[in-house]
């Protein structure tokens, strides 16, 4: 059919489209509604839960780090501080070539292989985005000066403030003050809510020492504040702020100078050096040679240098003077003569002949003395304290029997935890009969009782227990838990104390007099030590054999020859009529007890001028206070024209270091 | 034309005779249409300023598209019908050959080809296509005996589907779409017969599988998805849908106020002074802000259908229909897609959204409905 072209009816056309407008202009006023019916479900029906999305959007809750609290010692000296360090750090999403800019920056600052692992494994981890990314920490100030100069062309790169914690003693106190350290996935593991809480904001946790057991209080508050950022995370203003709470400052009894005497004195040796405040159970020193330098843990420690910390054979992160576990060997004479005493084992009057060895009954072995032809044949207890003789002490040993040997060497803190406020303290090994049958399966033989009363054997005790053995002597039998915190924030921190049941102050006169003679007896096993005292020291030598030398192929035979020596121990408190201060101290393979006994002639003499120096100033200042007083009381009465008492309690006010103490 | 049209027009036009002729007559302007797009662009360069990050620069760029806009459309006023309808086929093929010049030497971004640089001047094809699609239609089926045949529709389509094709293949599913819309509104006009209307959405219905499977890219399914649970990918692809809903959201009744729109101020909401504008007006002014805009809209497209109804001829009514309804299409995706309620295709928002080449290519079909709506008076004086 052709195409009728001249039959086009425009009128009908014209009907047509206004047919089909009518259904446009419908469709229209239809897709209209719908929007608008959108737009009211938008605007109205759901306007709160976008204005609160909206908000959540613009308002973040950043977290504000506490400063951690400050740790000083008994004269106020500084142990562990917050120092500010500028740390390097990438946002990920500004920078544009991220190997580019890391091979860039490697020729600028100084970026070890671990730092560069520990940020790609960072980088892996789920984070905000735009969140900034350590890569090193710690830039020195030419580091910053060159980073800033290039900064142009370092997109992305950014270098951050934070407080870090700082030891300015450094391997001081490695010990008892301990470190923090960045928080690792297993610290992570066992956080709750109310943890991750309060460590938003902080990154580093106490790893050993104070640091790890006064965590809780040395970590402070976190504060908050809400900010509007953008959507790229930039903080554009402060709406509100809640200020952190700064951690609990501690001051301890530790003293930096008694301290430091004490690691002079050990000088290269390996060993350990506690002492003890007698009237309050203060640590004035706890030293355990080698150590080394905490701040290395603080921001990471590289594996280099953890390496050669860990596989050293002189074992530097070992804290011998509460984990280190020796045979106490002489050091226990006093305490178990006082025991024999207490028990009517022997008295004073009680002789016994030394041959050079001891036998018991019906056996063959010869139980030998140190000294091969003997004490003499009238040793008495005063004489085998002095001199250390090991005969008296079989006999006083099997005659005592091992049950009174452990119940009263209990009362001392042996074979159990002092309770020192540092953590992983070891408890040694204090054995009696139950513990023998427990443990080895075996019956208490006579011979072990030997062993125990020679200090030998199973005995098994750490250096701060041996300082608490001394401490509790000079107590005259009153044990005091020691511990290192002698104030959090200003408040004094409780003495638990245990009084053993009463021994007779003749028995402890006895006892005193012939630690006394160790030193300055003329044949003391300590005597060498006395010249130049200008008071006097009780004190009481020993030497422990190596039991058991961890074997090794590379040790050389010269070094593990060396390390085959007697420990050389030495226990004392001094001054004897008025005891201030208890030391235990051990030599490792320091064969002669002398060595160990000169560190603690040291140590003492330092803390009884320290303590001079102290006593002087607080006399002076009291006088001092005391004039003010007497002044501004004047200007008072002449006022008042009164004529009241001048009230004395302006000394009270004052600190001194031992106006805090509960027991005294 | 024949007698018997002439003779039936003479009472209408001798009437028109008698007016008297004003300025905006004479130069072919439609007051009401202009004083709509007058309001809409002062309206839309306030909101740009705001949704720019207050950059005048953007505002004095979006002026200057305008002021070329306006010459543009103008000057497509003056064009007679006829002359329009004796170049569509040309306009049309030109049109097409450049688009297929887009798929051999175009120039891309972000994988998509759909520039061409000819001389250092950087232009898309397929706006061209925008206005010659349907001007090709309303030419070709104003000469058929309407409501048309089937070969006549079957020849539409393949007019219709060339462009939408090779404009499918840069890929630019969107602006394919909307030129396959307004192509198919111009048959719609025609009094396209309703079996054939309901034949083929039952087809299209039954071919969405293939179409999922074959034909659609993996961007564009993915924007289907999003668009269906946008919370399942909060950051990536869904982050924009629900930045928007927000703002929407945020703004209430009366809106946060002018630049006070947190969503849009602090860079929350992505192409905000583009393809995402509605949403910084709908946060800062609120529903009431966005039922002023919609009147404004209304005003326009109610216009440009009463100049359809009013129109001398076919080609002119086909073609004004097709403009004014496809310029409703456009703000109805927009704003559907920014809402939530449509897939994100990348249509701007007429008039509003910063952008030169949308705004001429508009003012252009504006002009055309001017020039539609003065004929008779160029017809009656001439």
């Amino acid at each position: 059919m052709a195409e009728p072209q001249h039959l086009k009816d425009h009128y009908q056309e014209a009907r047509i489209f206004s047919r089909r407008l009518i259904v446009a202009l419908l469709a229209i006023v239809a897709l209209l509604g719908l929007l608008l019916a959108r737009l009211y479900n938008l605007q109205v029906v759901n306007f709160n839960n976008y204005v609160t999305q909206s908000d959540r959007n613009r308002v973040q809750v950043q977290a504000l780090p506490p400063t951690r609290g400050l740790i000083m010692d008994r004269q106020g000296k500084l142990l562990a501080d917050n120092r500010p360090s500028y740390t390097l750090t990438l946002i990920k999403e500004q920078v544009n070539d991220l190997p580019g800019t890391l091979n860039l920056l490697s020729e600028l600052v100084e970026l070890r292989e671990d730092e560069l692992e520990g940020f790609h494994k960072r980088l892996k981890q789920r984070r905000r985005p735009f969140e900034a990314v350590p890569l090193s920490y710690r830039l020195s100030e030419e580091e910053i000066a060159r980073l800033a100069v290039n900064e142009y062309r370092l997109p992305g790169v950014k270098v951050s403030a934070e407080l870090v914690r700082d030891y300015p003693l450094s391997d001081l106190l490695a010990h008892s003050v301990g470190y923090v350290g960045r928080i690792n996935d297993r610290e992570m593991a066992k956080f709750d809510e109310e943890s991750y809480r309060r460590y938003s904001g902080t990154h580093t946790t106490g790893k050993i020492g104070l640091e790890k057991q006064y965590e809780s209080q040395l970590l402070g508050e976190v504060g908050y504040q809400y900010v509007e950022t953008n959507a790229r995370g930039r903080v554009l203003r402060v709406l509100e702020r809640i200020a952190p709470k700064p951690g609990a400052n501690l001051e301890l009894f530790l003293d930096a100078g008694v301290q430091q005497e004490a690691i002079v004195a050990m000088g290269e040796r390996r060993g350990a050096v506690v002492a003890l405040d007698v009237k309050t159970g203060g640590v004035l020193a706890l030293a355990s040679t080698p150590s080394y330098n905490p701040n290395l843990f603080v921001t990471g420690i590289s594996y280099k240098d953890y390496n050669a910390l860990n596989r050293s054979l002189d074992l530097p992160l070992f804290n011998r003077t509460i984990q280190g576990q020796y045979p106490p060997g002489s050091t226990l004479k006093p305490m178990l003569g006082l025991g024999a005493l207490h028990h009517r084992v022997v008295d004073p009057s009680y002789r016994v002949r030394d041959p050079g060895f001891y036998q018991l009954e019906g056996e063959e072995r010869l139980y030998r003395d140190w000294k091969r032809e003997g004490h003499g044949n009238r040793v008495d207890l005063r004489q085998a304290i002095t001199e250390s003789c090991d005969t008296y002490y079989y006999d006083l040993a099997f005659r005592m029997g091992i049950d009174s040997i452990h119940s009263f060497g209990s009362n001392f803190a042996l074979g159990r935890r002092t309770g020192v406020d540092i953590p992983s303290e070891r408890k040694g090994l204090w054995p009696s009969r139950q513990w023998k049958r427990s443990a080895r399966g075996l019956a208490w033989y006579p011979g072990d009782s030997l062993n125990v009363g020679l200090g030998q054997g199973d005995v098994l005790t750490t250096p701060l227990q041996l300082a608490a053995m001394t401490a509790t002597l000079a107590n005259r039998g009153k044990f005091i838990q020691p511990r290192l915190v002698k104030r959090i924030e200003g408040e004094d921190t409780p003495a638990v104390v245990q009084q053993m049941y009463s021994v007779s102050d003749e028995h402890w006169d006895y006892i005193f007099s012939a630690m006394k003679n160790v030193v300055h007896g003329l044949r003391g096993t300590a005597q060498s030590i006395r010249r130049g005292m200008n008071y006097k020291m009780a004190g009481k030598t020993g030497t422990a054999q190596v039991v058991g030398i961890a074997q090794g192929e590379e040790y050389d035979s010269e070094a593990l020859i060396e390390r085959q020596r007697d420990h050389a121990l030495f226990v004392a408190f001094a001054p004897v009529d008025a005891p201030k201060i208890a030391v235990a101290v051990i030599v490792e393979n320091g064969e002669k007890s002398s060595k160990a006994a000169k560190v603690a002639r040291r140590v003492i003499d330092r803390y009884l001028e320290i303590d001079a120096e102290l006593e002087q100033k607080r006399q002076q200042q009291e006088l001092e206070n005391a004039h003010n007083n007497n002044r501004v009381q004047t200007d008072v009465t002449t006022l008042e024209q009164g004529n009241r008492p001048i009230p004395q309690q302006s000394s009270g006010l004052l600190p001194t270091s031992s106006s805090g103490n509960p027991l005294s | 034309m024949s007698v018997g049209d002439f003779q039936r027009r003479m009472p209408e036009a001798s009437r028109d005779l008698r007016r008297p002729v004003g300025v905006l007559q004479r130069w072919h302007i439609d007051w009401p249409l202009l004083l709509g797009l007058l309001l809409i662009t002062v309206y839309g360069l306030v909101v740009l300023y705001s949704a720019s990050g207050q950059d005048f620069h953007y505002v004095k760029r979006q002026s200057v598209f305008f002021l070329i806009a306006y010459g543009v459309m103008f000057t497509v006023a003056q064009v007679r019908l006829h002359v329009l309808e004796y170049w569509a086929p040309w306009f049309f093929a030109a049109g097409v050959v450049l688009l297929g010049m887009v798929l051999v030497v175009g120039v891309g971004a972000k994988g998509a080809q759909r520039w061409l640089s000819i001389g250092g001047f950087r232009f898309q094809p397929s706006e061209i296509l925008k206005l010659a699609v349907p001007i090709m239609m309303a030419a070709y089926l104003s000469k058929r005996l309407l409501p048309p045949r089937f070969r006549h529709v079957f020849f539409s389509l393949v007019l219709i589907g060339v462009p939408t094709l090779l404009i499918m293949r840069q890929p630019d599913l969107g602006t394919s779409l909307l030129i396959a819309t307004s192509g198919l509104l111009v048959l719609f006009f025609a009094g396209l017969r309703w079996r054939y209307i309901l034949g083929a959405v039952g087809v299209l219905l039954a071919s969405a599988w293939p179409i999922w499977m074959f034909v659609l890219h993996g961007y564009q399914r993915q924007r289907i998805l999003t668009l269906l649970n946008p919370e399942a990918d909060k950051l990536g692809a869904g982050w924009n849908i629900i930045q928007s809903k927000t703002a929407i959201g945020s703004g209430g009744i009366y809106g946060k106020g002018w630049l006070n729109g947190t969503q849009s101020q602090l860079n929350f909401l992505p192409e905000s002074h583009t393809d995402f504008i509605i949403a910084v007006l709908a946060e800062e002014f609120g529903l009431l802000g966005v039922l002023a805009l919609i009147g404004l809209y209304v005003l326009v497209i109610g216009r440009g259908l009463w100049i359809a109804v009013n129109a001398q001829n076919t080609f002119g009514r086909l073609l004004a229909g097709s403009i004014t309804f496809t310029f409703f299409v456009y703000i109805f995706v927009n704003i559907g897609m920014v809402s939530g309620l449509l897939p994100v295709v990348g249509v701007p928002l007429p008039l509003v959204s910063h952008g030169g080449t949308s705004i001429v290519t508009l003012m252009m079909g504006f002009g055309i409905l001017m020039a539609i709506g003065t004929e008779r008076r160029r017809v009656s004086i001439g």
